[in-house]
């Protein structure tokens, strides 16, 4: 856990395998990191949502230790767009039966430089784990998920699911992705897909040829895409909010 | 309505359409039918706005307005409908989204009032009962999941709540079983009005014995050789391309 404990430790260098996308003057700025415990009892299910929504200019790391006990369920959702430098960073243990279900959406313009980084740690058998990463980056922005997923020796019919899609919308954005598997046990099953693109050009003109104008077009397909991320989010209610802030937010 | 006046357009370069005229009226049905690598595909797509699609001589006056200097959604707005060869998918947005979108991005831009949910909805249960394509289809991603058929049906439903003037339909009939392209024939001669126009591009002649045309123009290697009547139609079926071209 050490390595996951920034406020611990002494402020991390790109040379850090975790920090070598980001925008170390601005991490400076941010440090140091009070992390945030959360614990679902066993049985029990929760639900978080997670807004980074800083102002303009400014630096924020939010680092959440999380535990799921036996048999308990959590659902988080992180919509990651404020700020110059932007960072979620969740370290979640895994026990007997647990289930895990993250979804992540990144939009940034400009220079923005916004990540989401999980380690999710299967420490007992029989433990679910869900990430559907999706990200939009235009100007010069950065956006970057990097998610490890640690199966112990005790995590036999591990089931760890890490999807990630990033859409370029300039030519200047970049998008990071580095799944990573740790895996001591031998009864497992780890999938993960990457990928970077841009939007589909033969949609676009399909939409503009029925009287959409091309921003508005542009919009609707990036919310589409966005939306894959939001989709575990049970409640209706819940789920419209996400959608409409982050339609706001493509605005 | 339309006036095609010695069209010229390449793409990549390579002259696709080389001196195109054409002249369609109000209430007319034209069908243009050449052989592959006539411009045929490229026709619909110059008039409908595609990007890389470069026009290189010629006009296109549509309703008294320069057509090529409308972006393709202003010119959707001003009443150009195309019936696309291959329908696309698109995940994650349903047809009644787009749909929506599409009809009230068209009046906003025409200046017309918005419809409303209620009336969108019926628009759409009307048209899509008439083409055959069952409502909770709609429901689903644009094209996702459709049959070659299904999507060729979709394109119907649009062009019916979008009420078009002038309706450019690539290929409609490609991909069609029997009964399916009885259901679009049916569906663009439902379309037919005095104040509508249709142009068909096709391949076959089979679509033409169920939307009988008031010309059809023979279109080989850019420009159009032969005009006639509904009879041409079969004249090309029997004898092909190469004798008319010829």
């Amino acid at each position: 856990m050490t390595a996951l404990a920034p406020s611990m430790s002494a402020l991390p260098s790109r040379r850090d395998e975790e920090w070598r996308y980001s925008d170390i003057a601005a991490v400076a700025r941010a440090w140091p990191v009070a992390p945030e415990a959360i614990t679902v009892a066993a049985g029990k299910a929760a639900h978080r949502m997670v807004v980074q929504d800083a102002a303009p200019g400014s630096a924020t790391i939010r680092q959440f230790d999380i535990t799921v006990e036996a048999g308990a369920t959590l659902t988080f959702h992180i919509i990651n767009s404020g700020g110059a430098y932007g960072r979620v960073a969740l370290d979640v243990a895994l026990h007997d039966g647990a289930r895990f279900d993250l979804g992540g959406v990144i939009i940034a313009g400009g220079d923005q430089v916004l990540e989401i980084v999980t380690t999710v740690r299967h420490l007992g058998p029989n433990a679910n784990s869900r990430q559907v990463i999706r990200c939009v980056a235009g100007g010069t922005a950065t956006v970057t998920y990097l998610g490890k997923v640690a199966v112990a020796r005790a995590g036999q019919k591990t089931d760890a699911a890490q999807s990630f899609k990033a859409l370029l919308l300039e030519r200047g954005a970049t998008a990071n992705a580095k799944p990573e598997l740790e895996i001591f046990a031998d009864d497992v099953k780890c999938a993960h897909g990457a990928t970077v693109g841009e939007l589909d050009k033969n949609a676009l003109f399909y939409l503009e040829s029925r009287g959409v104008p091309p921003v508005q077009a542009q919009a609707l397909l990036t919310r589409a895409f966005l939306s894959d991320a939001l989709a575990s989010i049970a409640d209706e209610g819940e789920r419209e909010a996400a959608e409409a802030r982050v339609t706001a937010l493509l605005a | 309505m339309l006036v095609i006046d010695n069209l010229r357009a390449e793409i990549d370069g390579k002259t696709i359409l080389n001196g195109l005229s054409l002249a369609v009226n109000a209430g007319e049905v034209h069908a243009i039918m050449g052989p592959n690598g006539a411009g045929k595909s490229t026709l619909s797509y110059v008039l409908a706005g595609r990007a890389g699609y470069e026009v290189t001589g010629g006009t296109v006056t549509f309703d008294g307005q320069d057509l090529l200097a409308l972006a393709p959604h202003e010119r959707a707005a001003a009443g150009v409908f195309l019936g696309l060869q291959y329908p696309v998918e698109i995940p994650g947005v349903s047809n009644l989204m787009f749909l929506r979108t599409a009809l009230n991005a068209q009046r906003t831009q025409r200046g017309e009032k918005e419809a409303s949910g209620a009336e969108f909805m019926k628009l759409v249960k009307v048209a899509a009962e008439e083409l055959g394509l069952p409502y909770e289809m709609l429901k689903r991603s644009v094209n996702q999941g459709f049959s070659g058929g299904e999507k060729k049906r979709n394109e119907m439903v649009q062009m019916a709540v979008l009420e078009p003037k002038l309706a450019v339909l690539d290929e409609t009939d490609s991909g069609l079983d029997i009964d399916a392209l009885r259901v679009v024939s049916d569906g663009i001669n439902r379309m037919r009005s005095p104040a509508r126009a249709t142009l068909l591009i096709t391949h076959y002649q089979r679509l033409l014995d169920y939307v009988v045309p008031d010309y059809v123009h023979v279109l080989v290697a850019g420009r159009i050789v032969r005009t006639g009547g509904p009879e041409l139609a079969h004249v090309l079926e029997a004898d092909g391309y190469a004798a008319i071209a010829a």
